[in-house]
């Protein structure tokens, strides 16, 4: 057998990742260097990528070169590029000016909960930045340098801004404890945004985002690839239900646009939400359509830039025009909630060529979604639920001991809490929670949002996702939990790995792959198996 | 070391006074002129940093959500931590100012080896300090008012009775004034004993603390141990207030707490003190979670490239002719 | 920007509240208000120097109270030598009669409490009553 490199998960010793040394260096923060350690950085962004997008100084290199070709005026580059944006965003500018330190954000980091790493803590992430606009943006700094907290920006500093403005997941967590409302997602975007003015940025960025600029999804797959997905888990659902199910994809006329992100088109457990969905649509009878131009509900240009978020995201609204629908739902997904929720309708509205979204099947008008005209498939199908309009089994999920993890986005960008429970709650009959301080808006992230999701970077992931697997492990040895349910894509890719290093025997799964295993479908043969086509195990006596 | 810079920091302003009044006899400068001059500095800095705050756009409704949305009608939303009205934002930011609700959600860690478990439990101190601090500080401040301010106004009178209330001491002490100096003191420490704290701690978290022991040390020694005239402090203050000023008479320590008070006023716009006036304007926080309701305009939006439909049908048509999937164009397949 | 005149407006809030004490100052009032004190005719001075009693005259007072309550003394000796009665009513309120023309004048001027009054009663209305 092979050795295990550090972009497996064999690689770190359980024993030895949780020996956590919370103790800070010797020396201060400002000359403590980066270290590049195997396992701790994802690879850099293909010029191929960049040239494509049109982004800033594309060329081949690595952060583990002495010298990382940045254009001959980088610092004129930085220096106006923060000026911009401390003229455009009030976030930027007050975030920069108000923290006190006084370290309330400090241990709510995952990645500092699960690495030690001080410049992991918010506080100092953001340090990272402000050192620098002290001493280029306030007198004090100009006047009186470190002493005040101030540095000169070098290439140092820069391989730190690299280094930590991409071991951050923008999950806000941090955001919810400190006094001033400071999010170091807000900090990281911003980071990135400079980063990126220079041309560094990551693979596991560009290439994703790229991709959807060209085929419409991160994955990069063609129209007629995602017809022969979609036909693949069709056949799987009629294996399982004996039902035909039909695959409208870029139908003019439908009344609803179904966007979801297209990691379930992909990889296991997503694919089963994924049919899930098709399940549910069929079930309901609802006129709606794919699309192959806007087949990416997730937006990486949220890792990479706020011109990027819009240039993805103006694909949706355009389909949805073109197509002529009434209005929009979504799939199960974190970070494009996000940027549905609080970015698309300021960036790529106003939606008025839409109609406020109607439940066909309930006749509920969306009126919390008046606006973007763009509904949550879990609102839409808790209403649904609700209304009593699905044959529900929840007995047929009985093998199942399921637990909800608050994806981040949704939980603190939107306050999806309940919703998502109560779905859950009425297709399964065995649910608890996590313990209080990891769950909703204190939820931990999966360790691999916001880009940071890729192998290369496998022991940053495995430390990010240890607060969360700690608590799954929680529950499975305190409730027998044996399936992790979530809400967001990267969720369902991330946490399998967190779980089977932290909690071996948990697996992830989307909510809709529960709601379809329960839903009782018109004219379908006797469930045996389910959407992963196991045998379904029935409780005893549960009604 | 950053306290070391800190502390020189504020031996030297007290090096400053005690040459300029005991030996220069500059009383009139250290009396009026900087006193003056440090309020216009406060006022005018203040100012010029929250207009440039106000004028700075906030592009994107960015709340942070720490409670339920406002969804389907029979889910009943959190109105307060993730409000959706104006009202809601309120009460959000009320609670936010006078209460510290964000901090008071903090949480510690304990990281239990030998089992590889992490327990997260509240922890409520650093609230308490913070509210303490600020509470009491707030109070001091009204009671000041008598010296400035002739008739006392009724609310100072009647802070000092509660705050006075169990009358001990010949001048009574007052509950604020220990709890003040405990509290800051409890801060300063923690940012010494904590080691995360302490590493990220600059020179400017050090000062404004010591600052502001030193204030208010010298203002509990000037009542309570020299006992100074305070008829004649009312009538040197009342001449500043009424831009008849007049110095002397007044024990050098008079001076020293006058002066670190100018210090703390001329150094506030400046220096991270201003999260008293930035905590209302942050945007996670004053902003209603309504945002697929109402539209909220970026003021400086303007256009991307794009992929558009069109350029996109161009390079895949006819990979969707054969898929069977709809196109504009057919004939170009 | 839409907030920006809100903005503005508590920052106006702010100032207005902020430099109240001046404004009200200013408005209120035509000359600088500053205690006078009727002082009895007649004395040649009070139980210790003038600059004492200013400053010290609460502490005075409390150990004259402690001595007298708690140990039963009830004379003191001054700094120049001299005897008193250690009593606000008989030496006190002997020469500074009103507490209006006298104690009041500081103490309401600086809006100190002074709570000899919560046990003590006033001299004019000793007069009144022994009438």
């Amino acid at each position: 057998m092979a050795e295990p490199r550090p972009d497996e998960m064999e690689f770190y010793k359980q024993e030895e990742l949780v020996q956590i040394d919370y103790t800070p260096p010797q020396t201060s923060w400002m000359r403590t260097p980066v270290d590049f350690r195997p396992g701790s950085w994802i690879y850099p962004a293909k010029a191929r990528h960049l040239e494509y997008l049109g982004l800033a100084n594309p060329r081949e290199w690595s952060p583990l070169d002495e010298d990382w070709k940045l254009p001959e005026d980088w610092k004129e580059i930085i220096f106006e590029g923060m000026r911009e944006r401390l003229n455009k965003y009030r976030s930027f500018k007050l975030f920069m000016d108000i923290c006190v330190r006084c370290g309330a954000c400090a241990d709510k980091c995952h990645f500092y909960i699960g690495g030690g790493d001080p410049k992991n803590m918010p506080v100092l992430r953001a340090e990272l930045l402000r050192s620098v606009y002290r001493r280029d943006f306030t007198l004090a700094g100009k006047l009186v340098g470190k002493w005040v907290g101030a540095r000169e920006l070098t290439p140092e500093v820069l391989k730190e801004w690299f280094y930590y403005f991409f071991q951050c997941t923008e999950c806000r967590r941090c955001s919810v404890f400190c006094p001033y409302g400071i999010d170091t997602a807000e900090i990281t975007i911003m980071g990135r945004e400079l980063l990126n003015l220079l041309g560094l940025n990551v693979n596991w960025v560009i290439e994703p985002v790229s991709n959807c600029f060209r085929t419409g999804n991160h994955l990069g797959i063609q129209p007629h690839g995602l017809k022969d997905t979609l036909e693949f888990f069709a056949e799987d659902i009629e294996e399982v239900t004996g039902i035909q199910v039909e695959i409208p994809i870029n139908r003019k006329g439908a009344e609803i646009l179904f966007v979801t992100p297209s990691g379930d088109f992909l990889a296991d457990p997503g694919t089963y939400t994924c049919m899930g969905y098709m399940m549910l649509f069929h079930e309901l009878g609802l006129d709606y359509t794919w699309s192959s131009y806007a087949s990416e509900g997730g937006n990486f240009g949220l890792f990479t830039s706020h011109e990027m978020i819009k240039r993805l995201n103006a694909k949706i609204y355009a389909e949805a025009r073109r197509l002529g629908v009434k209005w929009i739902l979504g799939g199960e997904c974190g970070h494009m909630w996000r940027v549905l929720h609080q970015y698309m309708d300021t960036m790529n509205g106003p939606a008025d060529f839409l109609e406020v979204p109607k439940s066909p099947v309930t006749g509920t008008v969306f009126e919390n979604a008046a606006s973007t005209r763009m509904v949550h498939i879990i609102e839409f199908v808790a209403d649904a639920i609700r209304n009593n309009k699905l044959r529900l089994d929840p007995s047929r999920n009985d093998g199942l001991r399921v637990t909800f993890h608050d994806s981040c986005n949704p939980a603190r960008s939107m306050g999806f809490f309940e919703e998502p429970r109560y779905v859950i709650k009425s297709v399964c009959n065995h649910f608890c929670e996590m313990p209080e301080n990891t769950i909703r808006e204190q939820t931990f992230c999966c360790g691999g949002g916001a880009g940071l999701g890729t192998d290369e970077n496998m022991e940053m992931r495995l430390r990010g996702g240890f607060p969360r697997g700690n608590a799954v492990r929680y529950v499975q040895e305190k409730h027998g939990v044996n399936r992790l349910a979530c809400i967001c894509a990267i969720d369902r890719a991330t946490l399998s790995t967190v779980c089977d290093y932290w909690a071996p025997g948990v697996e992830v799964t989307g909510i809709h792959e529960l709601v379809a295993n329960a839903m009782v479908m018109e004219g379908e043969k006797e469930r045996t198996l389910n959407l992963r086509l196991e045998p379904i195990e029935r409780g005893e006596g549960v009604s | 070391m950053n306290v070391l810079v800190a502390l020189t920091a504020l031996l030297l302003l007290g090096g400053i006074v005690y040459l300029g009044v005991e030996i220069a006899g500059l009383e009139f400068l250290f009396g009026v002129i900087i006193p003056y001059a440090a309020v216009l500095t406060f006022l005018i800095g203040l100012v010029i940093r929250v207009i440039s705050w106000a004028r700075t756009p906030v592009p994107f409704r960015i709340t942070t959500t720490c409670g339920q949305q406002r969804s389907l009608s029979w889910i009943s939303p959190n109105r307060i931590d993730n409000p959706s009205t104006t009202l809601g934002v309120l009460g959000r930011m009320a609670l936010e100012i006078f209460l510290f609700r964000s901090l008071f959600r903090n949480t510690r860690n304990e990281l239990r080896e030998g089992e590889n478990r992490l327990v997260i439990g509240p922890s409520k101190w650093l609230w308490l300090m913070g509210l303490a601090f600020h509470w009491s500080f707030l109070i001091i401040l009204l009671r000041h008012l008598r010296l400035f301010v002739e008739p006392v106004p009724q609310i100072t009178l009647l802070i000092q009775s509660l705050d006075g209330f169990f009358q001990v001491g010949v001048p009574v002490v007052y509950s604020t004034s220990l709890l003040f100096v405990t509290a800051a003191t409890l801060l300063f420490v923690r940012r010494i004993v904590l080691p995360q704290v302490r590493y990220l701690s600059l020179p400017t978290d050090y000062f404004p603390l010591f600052l502001l022991i030193s204030i208010a040390g010298s203002g509990i020694i000037l009542r309570h141990f020299i006992k100074i005239d305070i008829v004649r402090v009312k009538e040197v203050v009342l001449g500043l207030m009424t831009f008849r000023p007049e110095a002397g008479g007044l024990p050098v320590l008079f001076y020293f707490h006058l002066f670190l008070v100018s210090v703390l006023l001329a150094y506030f716009p400046f220096s991270k003190l201003v999260h008293m006036a930035g905590v209302v304007l942050s945007p996670t926080r004053n902003l209603a979670n309504n945002n697929r309701r109402i539209r909220h305009v970026n003021p400086w939006d303007y256009p991307v490239k794009t992929h558009t439909y069109q350029e996109y049908e161009e390079e895949f048509r006819g990979k969707m002719i054969g898929a069977g999937i709809p196109v504009e164009e057919e004939d170009n397949g | 920007m839409s907030d920006y005149g809100k903005i503005i407006l508590g920052l106006v809030g702010f100032l207005v509240l902020c430099t109240s004490p001046f404004w009200y100052q200013v408005l209120s009032s035509d000359g600088l208000p500053a205690p006078e004190l009727k002082l009895p005719v007649g004395e040649q001075g009070c139980v210790e120097s003038k600059e004492y009693m200013r400053a010290l005259h609460m502490d005075l007072l409390n150990r004259w109270r402690d001595a007298v309550v708690r140990d039963g003394e009830r004379i003191y000796v001054s700094t120049s030598g001299r005897e008193y009665q250690m009593s606000l009513t008989g030496t006190c309120l002997g020469c500074h009669t009103s507490r209006a023309d006298f104690c009041d004048q500081c103490h309401t001027y600086v809006g100190s409490e002074n709570y000899c009054w919560s046990c003590h009663v006033e001299p004019i209305n000793l007069r009144v009553e022994a009438r």
